[in-house]
């Protein structure tokens, strides 16, 4: 890529701008990506092994609790940190690869549909979006597991093809707009063919918001996993998610608690995490989206 | 009347491209006949039963007979029930419609005032901390957010119900549990709403009048800062729903979710469609019903 | 000589910054306005001549403050006053109308809402229908013709004009003894100006209405004040009747100004070449007050005379 192209300007201007939030988030994102990918060689214990008479041990610092299994160990006497390191990798490849899918198609659709603005293909599409917008991601994603095996592959190509009507709905709007500026009307009247006006005029202006949004887009995909894992519709024993260890806790609440609330807590530290990255790259790309839509009169 | 031609021109390509994707679903995921048959039943059995049901007709006329089935109330028969897939969720949904107006209460009960709060005091402490819990808050899963309170306030110190729906105490846990996340959202919304509308020029005319400054922020800002409020609230209710299945799990909620889940694990779409569509159907009435709050609310558009 | 309805001494505003002290938009203003008096305040956008309307009115925003000086108002020093005291006199004897007539209005109640709640402020036991009569009337002293249509309207409906009336007619719903207005004819067309110029006029006229009239617009002063101060940078430069001002401009910007008026057909950069200049600019700033007549005063630092 060349040093003048938009992308690299984009990310050029990423990396000057500061913010405390921003640098705590990509920290963690990156220890939580680093714990993920050399999962078994830092695990202190074989997170699938079962040990009766290591049953439901507590975290360190509670009575019963030993520096052995730091976070304590499950019902099956599985030690609970290493299960953690482990269902980081499914949330993180469900989160990426999802939105990579419905990244890519709301990309183009929105193109399409922006491009083609007001014609008849422009309102079937948002038709189209309006409806499955009207349908709860989850209420879909269920749907979906229905007619396909529960597993990783299905959870990423469900969750990727449900959650793309947000990214036609923006990146239409954005293309709406970058056409009503004079130099893509100029270029357009020059004759310009439109595979040109779309990546040298349209694409570049629409790249910054549409990272933004698709960076929090890992976020909800994540919590999306969780959730369907934990309903027990998601990635399946013995592979481990975080929504699987918290429906194994969910049980023994009353008398183990440390089972069902770290996992939580993995998700809600990840979530933020990327938040704040997404937060950070909308306060340096795209301060229009500061507000959140709201006011917009 | 041009307001309900256009809701008209909203609901019925949504309603059709609905059923399209429903429909589609079913189509893919192959005959439910298989399910219906007994181990030994021979190819000639399938051929008559797939007759019978109109399965081997194409898929366009399998279609229009599928809408004709929907216009006149006919979901299909459950096959875990042997009972009309409508009359089951029928019954059920009432629960899950109270759990999530009830969220939706709690919500806005928490986030109006904590958002005009946190925007009167911006950039102070007070500010940091409830723009702070409410970032935390939209990050926490629903259900775990259900789980701890159930710790807290079941376990540690008992003061809920656990599970269940027969009287009002049982609401608390749930109601609250849904209602903690689209507060998180609606705070940081109204907070933006009020400290976009306290900079308007009118507000120092109301000052300048000599009014009280509780009355300056109730009836001129957070009047005015209902309006975008409004629409993003409604903008909320699919995702208010689609949550609400997930926690009624969590606190054995005899509600559509539970059903749904029981559906999807024993295949029996003609209930998984049913709960689809009216929940999309309750989803386009709640679009409708923000609109018309919007027009009612705001007195520039009635007039355009 | 009685005392003046509204005296300032010695304003200072500031503003707090991020890391160094604190920003004065507002440098030690002193200025009086008598009863039925209408006073121009005159300078660019920057100038603290909002600043100073705003806090006579107690409306700064929160992170501007009154540093020190005081103000008085039909002899009480409202700074001084505790809030709810002080809230008691805006509205009542003190009221100020705004630039934007299109913004200075809450869009979602209906104008006779908003002349209502004005009345009901400060007279709480009034009835309904002495709300009613009163709101007409007012519409109509602002030279609203078809009011009980206007009353029943929301703001969108209405022109700038319109509105800017419908702001002066509650501006002057409870008769008060003192009206700023900050810059109240720039967002209108020239016809219209002039019309609202001459209501405000007129209401002074009638009503013995002390005026505080803000504006960038020397032209705009010429057709309306009686006493005129000119602001540059957060200080008065020059005060005077406007007989003087215009007759005898002793401020070199001032001077300026004057010949920047369209009126006067020069060349208006010169307003921005002074302002490039930082040895004039220094020469302008500081300096005592000199007193040129009894009502004629400028800011001027000795040697400085012969320049402009």
């Amino acid at each position: 890529m060349s040093k003048n192209s938009p992308i690299t300007k984009t990310f050029t201007k990423i990396r000057n701008f500061t913010s405390p939030l921003g640098l705590i988030g990509s920290i963690t994102v990156t220890i939580i990506v680093l714990l993920a990918i050399f999962a078994p060689w830092i695990v202190p214990h074989d997170p699938f092994a079962i040990d009766a008479t290591k049953r439901l041990i507590p975290p360190f610092w509670v009575d019963g609790g030993s520096t052995t299994y730091l976070l304590g160990t499950d019902h099956v006497g599985r030690d609970i940190l290493s299960r953690l390191i482990y269902g980081g990798r499914v949330s993180l490849l469900v989160g990426l690869f999802s939105v990579i899918i419905s990244g890519v198609i709301g990309l183009l659709l929105g193109l399409l549909a922006g491009y083609l603005g007001g014609t008849w293909v422009d309102h079937v599409l948002m038709r189209v979006v309006d409806a499955i917008l009207a349908i709860p991601t989850l209420l879909l994603v269920l749907v979906a597991i229905v007619v396909f095996e529960p597993g990783l592959i299905t959870l990423i190509v469900v969750i990727g093809l449900t959650s793309w009507p947000q990214y036609t709905r923006l990146v239409r709007g954005e293309v709406l707009s970058v056409k009503q500026r004079e130099f893509v009307q100029l270029a357009y009247t020059l004759g310009a063919p439109h595979t040109y006006l779309i990546r040298r005029h349209i694409l570049p202006n629409v790249v910054s918001s549409f990272i933004v949004v698709a960076t929090i887009g890992i976020a909800s995909a994540i919590l999306t996993e969780s959730s369907l894992s934990f309903l027990g519709l998601g990635v399946q024993p013995p592979d481990i998610t975080w929504g699987g260890m918290l429906n194994d806790g969910r049980n023994y609440i009353a008398t183990s608690w440390w089972i069902a609330t770290f996992p939580g807590l993995a998700i809600t530290i990840t979530v933020l995490a990327i938040t704040f990255v997404g937060d950070w790259f909308r306060d340096v790309l795209d301060p229009r989206l500061k507000q959140g839509g709201e006011g917009n009169e | 009347m041009a307001f309900i031609k256009r809701s008209f021109l909203q609901i019925v390509p949504t309603l059709f491209i609905l059923t399209l994707i429903v429909f589609g679903l079913v189509y893919v995921a192959g005959d439910p006949v298989v399910s219906m048959l007994p181990e030994n039943a021979t190819q000639e059995d399938r051929a008559v039963l797939e007759e019978a049901l109109g399965l081997n007709e194409p898929f366009y006329v399998q279609y229009v007979n599928y809408i004709k089935d929907l216009v006149t109330g006919n979901f299909g028969q459950s096959l875990q029930y042997q009972e009309p897939a409508l009359d089951l969720v029928m019954e059920r949904f009432p629960a899950t419609l109270v759990l999530s107006l009830m969220a939706l209460g709690v919500a806005i009960v928490i986030s109006i005032p904590l958002g005009i709060f946190a925007a009167l005091k911006r950039n102070t402490v007070l500010d940091f901390l409830i723009s702070g819990v409410s970032i935390v808050g939209k990050a926490m899963p629903n259900y775990w957010i259900g789980i701890m309170l159930i710790l807290f306030f079941a376990v540690i110190i008992p003061i809920f119900p656990v599970s269940g729906a027969e009287s009002p105490i049982h609401f608390v846990l749930p109601a609250v549990t849904l209602g903690v996340a689209l507060a998180a959202e609606i705070t940081r919304l109204i907070r933006g709403s009020v400290l976009e509308v306290i900079e308007q020029d009118f507000v120092q005319t109301a000052r300048s009048k000599g009014q009280k400054e509780t009355i300056v922020i109730l009836r001129h800002v957070f009047l005015n800062s209902l309006i975008p409020a409004v629409t993003i609230i409604g903008l909320q209710f699919p995702q208010l729903i689609g949550g609400a299945i997930v926690v009624e799990t969590v606190f054995s909620w005899p509600g559509v979710g539970r059903l749904l889940l029981s559906s999807i694990e024993t295949g029996d779409m003609a209930v998984v469609q049913a709960i689809v569509f009216i929940i999309a159907l309750i989803t386009i009435v709640a679009n409708l019903l923000t609109d018309a709050v919007y027009r009612i609310l705001d007195p520039r558009i009635k007039y355009k | 000589m009685s005392e003046p309805l509204l005296s300032v001494n010695n304003l200072v505003i500031q503003f707090p910054a991020r890391d160094k002290d604190k920003i004065t938009v507002v440098h030690d203003v002193s200025f009086h306005v008598n009863q039925g008096e209408v006073v121009a305040i005159v300078g660019e956008s920057g100038s603290g001549k909002s600043m100073t309307s705003l806090a006579i009115m107690g409306l700064l925003k929160s992170e501007g403050e009154v540093a020190s000086g005081a103000i008085h108002f039909q002899g009480r020093n409202l700074l001084a006053l505790p809030k709810n005291e002080r809230r008691k006199i805006n509205g009542k004897d003190m009221t100020m109308i705004f630039q934007e007539p299109m913004s200075s209005l809450n869009p979602m109640l209906r104008i006779k809402t908003q002349i209502a709640e004005a009345l009901k402020i400060h007279h709480p036991d009034i009835s309904k229908k002495a709300i009613q009569e009163k709101s007409i009337d007012l519409l109509r002293q602002v030279e609203i013709n078809n009011a009980e249509a206007v009353a029943n309207r929301f703001p969108h409906q209405l022109s700038g004009g319109m509105r800017q009336r419908v702001m002066i007619a509650i501006a002057i719903a409870n008769e008060p003894q003192l009206l700023i207005a900050d810059e109240p004819t720039t967002a209108l067309d020239v016809t219209i100006q002039k019309q609202i110029l001459s209501l405000i006029k007129n209401l002074n006229r009638k009503n013995e209405m002390g005026v505080v009239f803000i504006t960038h617009d020397l032209s705009v002063v010429a057709d309306i004040a009686d006493r005129v101060l000119v602001m540059r940078q957060g200080k008065i430069v020059e005060e005077a009747t406007v007989f003087e001002l215009f007759d005898n401009p002793q401020h070199p910007y001032t001077i300026r100004l004057l010949k920047a008026m369209p009126t006067l057909e020069t060349d208006t950069d010169t307003i921005d070449s002074l302002m490039d200049d930082p040895a004039q600019l220094e020469r302008l700033e500081d300096g005592p007050f000199q007193t040129i007549s009894d009502t004629h005063f400028v800011r001027k630092k000795a040697g400085a005379d012969d320049e402009g």
